[in-house]
């Protein structure tokens, strides 16, 4: 329950082991490798960021771990879950139960109040929080009853981590949460996710081709052409306050 | 370069692109169906009728001497006169044991006949020495599987005799053969015989003299002028009225449903090409949207909005010409289909098929121009777009709390229940638009069912509570009462109740009705007549009852004065209160006390036949003694009259209903697929992050068709409403003075329209739903709206 010891995270439970993880798409005439044989684990209550330029196979990763996809070759374990041999209704499941997705346009409903987004998660889950809770965790407890529409790009995506949350997931999947918003609105967003990592203890794991998000994580993995070039750990984290860019 | 884009725009939507299309071909089909098959029966009703003289006035009389035809022939305005000997005959058909009767006409005993000319389909004509030759009807002939050489006995005037078939032919007068009072044409027990003229006066008594004349009129004759002088004419030897085309029955029946087949061509249509352009309306809207960006770059590079515009409505006339390409092929084989109905009842020697190039060009015209209205927002919209706006995506939809939920009942509703909630009500305009879209089909189902149920009932009232006798007698003549109980001795008949009937015009005002009066007796069990509200009334002591129809057309109600001029016997006057109205739905008539009818006529108790009820096991000896008698002129056998009719209308009612249901499974499964594959191109972006986040396939599904199965829910009540008011539309169209529809909706008409309705759109839904399988879901994370 303290993200903030980097010490020893080998001892923790690993929550997801990847083993030589190899994706090829092919594209018709051209086969594309976007992952040649990458190993990575990631532990309970750690936050790591996928650093990375487009193409080095970042997202496919994240979403080979969040049972979005299957690889070519290599294996997955969620705890002590073989993803690769699992049929398309176990991965349903294993999401539905396990993994909050955050993405970088958001997709809320539109149709959706902000508590009704998140509760589309919580109507679902086993063990969730409340969603006016899960609002109030990331700040829009006054704006739960305003559309889509009706939100800043930032409080969208802070609804988004709401409704990631809200079912208590064992992993938080981050595709380029910031992406699609200014530094300073980025930075609120951040703050949501770093508190729910160290107040929930959920595993998360970040996308972004931004290094400067890097300095917020435990662990930092580079990658490159699909391969894991270097896992660089931060002796200290840094309060998403202190980032810029 | 734009061309090639169309092209491939339309492969890429070739789904949507092809149920738009086959609603276009369902409503181009019926339009060049209908349309077709009135041309083609117009033109050759019209070439008959000039090849083979049809004339344009008819009279009956008593009898006339020969040379009475010179005066006539100097009336102003009449071209040709034909004479003619028609007598009624009973036949006797070897292996057919029911009562057949037969109307004999004579042919000229030198050359073709002046007017109402006969076609020779077999064999040959009949030879004026030989007084046992006959040409018969093709289907009377075709109903017995008779050929030439074929021979049977005939009562003519009480004597009888051996007649041999010589040929089989046609004429114009007899183009729906149907039989003296009959409601329905019975082939099996109702023909017409040629015969030579002297053979046939001489067995009737008719020598030098004739019963029965047509004319042929210039194009400047008055015909009432000439009805006025040629019934002056035949007044002294009986005439019984002279009539022009529009009510010599044949001629009538092809009338009717000329006009119903021209209501039919108008409906159907519309109500097809109008659900296209709706559809193309939202398909094209949807294509707009979702095409933006393209559209803002190939303005970029300089194309001009006219571009644009043309380029989307070349989209839409591509789609609506394969549509009317593939529904003239489709009216063309449907309009052929058609036409071999109709040959079964309306006997033409041919019907020569024809589409006329300006009828095909007219439906290809409508369709197109249907499709460009449906499209004009849409290009338009396309057109006017700002490069720089449309760079941008589409602004996000607005959403808003429904009704329901401001009403306080949000708790009852899921968030996939208030997605779908939310999401008919922010478009409510296309929603409604859907739901008519399905109401419209529903309501065209009801409209093949609905003739169905409709005939059932006319059917049950005229044969089952109005006419209750087994067997309807009728005399060459009249006859005294006493003739009953020459009835009433046969073995096995049970009950015996006399009527009479008397060829009368009604006059009111200036309107008058031409029909006959029947006398019944006060008290009759076989021969009822309902109120309007189908109870039976009594036959009161004065006055006569007529049809509501018939009060209708003279415009009279109960306790109002009507003329009755008799045009047979005396040929009295007299002034006659209307007692009440009754109900009936096929024909025209009015109705006496026997004895009522007696007094007015002068001729004391005399009847014109009877109607009979008996103990089936006797049957056949019961016909045996009636072909025997030679006053009976003919029997109506009330259950065959009914299975007849049943017989000939089957087949059609089934090809009908066929053809309804396809068409209008059509307009549902296009609807409802349409509406389903543009919520998927406009909601699989949320669906898809809805799978991500652990919603199973499903779950989604129900979101995505739940608003469908609401709207098909939501359309079916109106379907109905819609249905019921098309019928009734239908139902009164195709009224007239040979029947009425009633307007009767059985619960299966309701049954079978939804049940249809219902499955098209789980069809589609579960062609949608096998898209949804396949949602990519990693595509749409990382892509904005």
């Amino acid at each position: 329950m303290d993200g903030r010891t980097p010490n020893a995270p080998e001892t923790r439970e690993t929550v997801f082991r990847a083993r030589g993880l190899t994706k090829i798409y092919d594209m018709g005439e051209v086969k594309v490798h976007a992952l040649r044989g990458a190993d990575l684990d990631l532990f309970e209550g750690e936050l790591i960021v996928l650093l990375g330029p487009s193409g080095s196979g970042k997202s496919t990763l994240l979403n080979i771990l969040g049972g979005l996809d299957v690889p070519s070759a290599g294996t997955v374990h969620y705890r002590e879950m073989d993803l690769t041999k699992a049929t398309e209704k176990e991965l349903t499941s294993f999401r539905r139960r396990n993994v909050g997705f955050i993405f970088q346009f958001y997709n809320l409903i539109p149709s959706l109040t902000a508590v009704e987004n998140v509760a589309v998660v919580t109507d679902i889950a086993e063990k969730p929080m409340r969603p006016e809770d899960a609002l109030d965790l990331v700040g829009l407890s006054d704006r739960k009853d305003h559309f889509p529409a009706q939100l800043s790009g930032g409080e969208q995506q802070r609804v988004s981590i709401a409704r990631a949350i809200a079912k208590n997931p064992a992993v938080l999947l981050c595709d380029e949460p910031t992406g699609a918003l200014d530094s300073a609105t980025g930075i609120v967003v951040l703050e949501a996710l770093e508190r729910v990592n160290r107040e929930l203890g959920t595993a998360t794991a970040v996308i972004t081709h931004n290094a400067d998000i890097a300095g917020m994580a435990d662990r930092v993995v580079h990658l490159r052409s699909g391969l894991i070039a270097e896992i660089e750990r931060n002796e200290r984290r840094k309060s998403p306050r202190d980032l810029h860019w | 370069m734009l061309d090639r884009k169309l092209l491939r725009d339309l492969v890429g939507l070739k789904g949507q692109a092809m149920a738009i299309a086959m609603v276009i071909v369902s409503g181009v089909a019926t339009l060049v169906m209908s349309v077709s098959t009135l041309d083609s029966l117009r033109r050759t009703q019209e070439i008959y009728y000039r090849d083979y003289r049809f004339a344009d006035v008819f009279a009956s009389l008593k009898r006339a001497p020969e040379a009475l035809r010179s005066r006539i022939l100097e009336i102003p305005g009449v071209d040709a006169v034909e004479t003619r000997v028609v007598a009624a005959a009973s036949l006797d058909i070897p292996d057919f044991p029911d009562p057949v009767r037969a109307q004999l006409v004579s042919l000229p005993d030198e050359g073709a006949p002046r007017l109402n000319g006969l076609f020779l389909r077999k064999g040959r004509m009949v030879d004026p020495r030989r007084g046992d030759e006959v040409v018969v009807s093709e289907p009377f002939a075709e109903a017995h599987e008779f050929a030439p050489g074929d021979s049977f006995a005939a009562v003519v005037n009480g004597k009888r005799k051996s007649l041999t078939i010589v040929g089989i032919g046609l004429s114009p007068e007899h183009i729906y053969e149907i039989g003296p009072g009959a409601l329905f044409p019975d082939n099996k027990r109702f023909g017409i015989l040629w015969m030579a003229r002297a053979q046939l006066a001489a067995a009737n008594n008719m020598e030098g003299a004739f019963n029965d004349v047509s004319l042929a009129l210039s194009s400047e004759a008055s015909l009432p002028d000439t009805i006025e002088r040629l019934d002056a004419i035949l007044a002294p030897h009986g005439g019984l009225g002279a009539y022009g085309r529009k009510d010599q029955v044949s001629h009538r029946y092809l009338f009717e449903e000329f006009r119903q087949l021209g209501t039919l061509a108008a409906i159907f249509p519309a109500i097809f090409l109008g659900v296209a352009a709706f559809l193309l309306n939202v398909f094209l809207g949807r294509l707009v949207g979702t095409q933006r960006e393209q559209i803002a770059i190939l303005k970029a590079f300089g194309y001009a909005n006219r571009d644009i515009g043309l380029h989307y409505a070349k989209l839409v006339v591509v789609i609506a010409l394969a549509g009317t390409a593939g529904g003239v092929a489709a009216g063309i084989w449907l309009g052929k289909g058609l036409g071999r109905i109709y040959m079964d009842y309306y006997r033409f020697p041919f019907l020569e098929y024809v589409l006329k190039p300006e009828d095909a060009a007219l439906a290809c015209l409508v369709s197109v121009v249907a499709a460009l209205i449906g499209a004009l927002q849409a290009v338009r919209r396309a057109a006017l777009l700002p490069p720089a706006e449309a760079m941008r995506p589409e602004p996000p939809e607005r959403y808003r709390e429904t009704v329901i939920e401001r009403l306080g009942l949000k708790r009852l509703l899921s968030q996939p229940a208030r997605m779908i909630a939310r999401h008919i009500g922010r478009r409510p305009v296309k929603s409604l638009l859907t739901v008519i879209g399905i109401a419209l089909a529903c309501a065209i189902l009801m409209v093949g069912r609905f003739q169905e149920g409709a005939i059932d009932f006319m059917v049950d009232v005229e044969f089952r509570d109005s006419r209750r006798e087994d067997l309807a007698v009728a005399f060459v003549e009249p006859a005294s009462r006493a003739a009953i109980h020459e009835l009433q001795g046969i073995e096995g008949v049970e009950y015996a109740e006399p009527y009479r009937t008397v060829a009368v015009r009604l006059r009111h005002g200036h309107k008058t009705y031409r029909t006959s009066l029947r006398g019944i007796e006060p008290d009759a069990r076989l021969y009822r007549l309902l109120d309007t509200d189908l109870r039976p009334i009594e036959m009161p002591p004065e006055g006569m009852l007529l049809t509501d129809q018939l009060g209708e057309i003279l415009g009279v109600r109960p306790g109002d004065m009507v003329t009755v001029e008799a045009l047979e016997g005396r040929r009295p006057v007299r002034e006659t209160v209307v007692a009440a109205l009754t109900k009936q739905y096929v024909g025209v008539s009015a109705y006496m006390g026997l004895s009522p009818l007696n007094r007015l006529m002068g001729e004391g108790e005399a009847i014109s036949g009877a109607y009979l009820f008996t103990d089936k096991r006797y049957l056949p000896d019961i016909y045996r003694k009636l072909k025997e008698m030679p006053r009976v002129a003919g029997t109506a056998i009330r259950e065959n009259e009914i299975r007849s009719f049943y017989d000939t209308l089957a087949e059609s009612l089934l090809v009908f209903t066929f053809i309804n249901t396809m068409l209008a499974g059509t307009i549902a499964f296009g609807v409802v697929y349409n509406s389903a594959r543009i919520a998927l191109s406009e909601r699989s972006r949320e669906l898809a992050s809805l799978r991500v986040l652990g919603y199973t396939r499903g779950e989604i599904s129900y979101i995505l068709l739940g608003e469908l199965g609401v709207l098909t829910l939501a359309s079916v009540p109106l379907g109905f409403l819609v249905g019921r008011g098309l019928c009734g539309y239908i139902a009164n169209k195709l009224g007239s003075d040979l029947y009425r529809v009633p307007l009767v909706m059985e619960p299966g008409t309701y049954g079978f329209a939804a049940a249809v309705v219902l499955v098209s759109s789980c069809v589609s839904g579960l062609v949608v739903r096998r898209r949804l399988d396949r949602l990519d879901l990693v595509a749409v994370l990382k892509t904005r709206e």
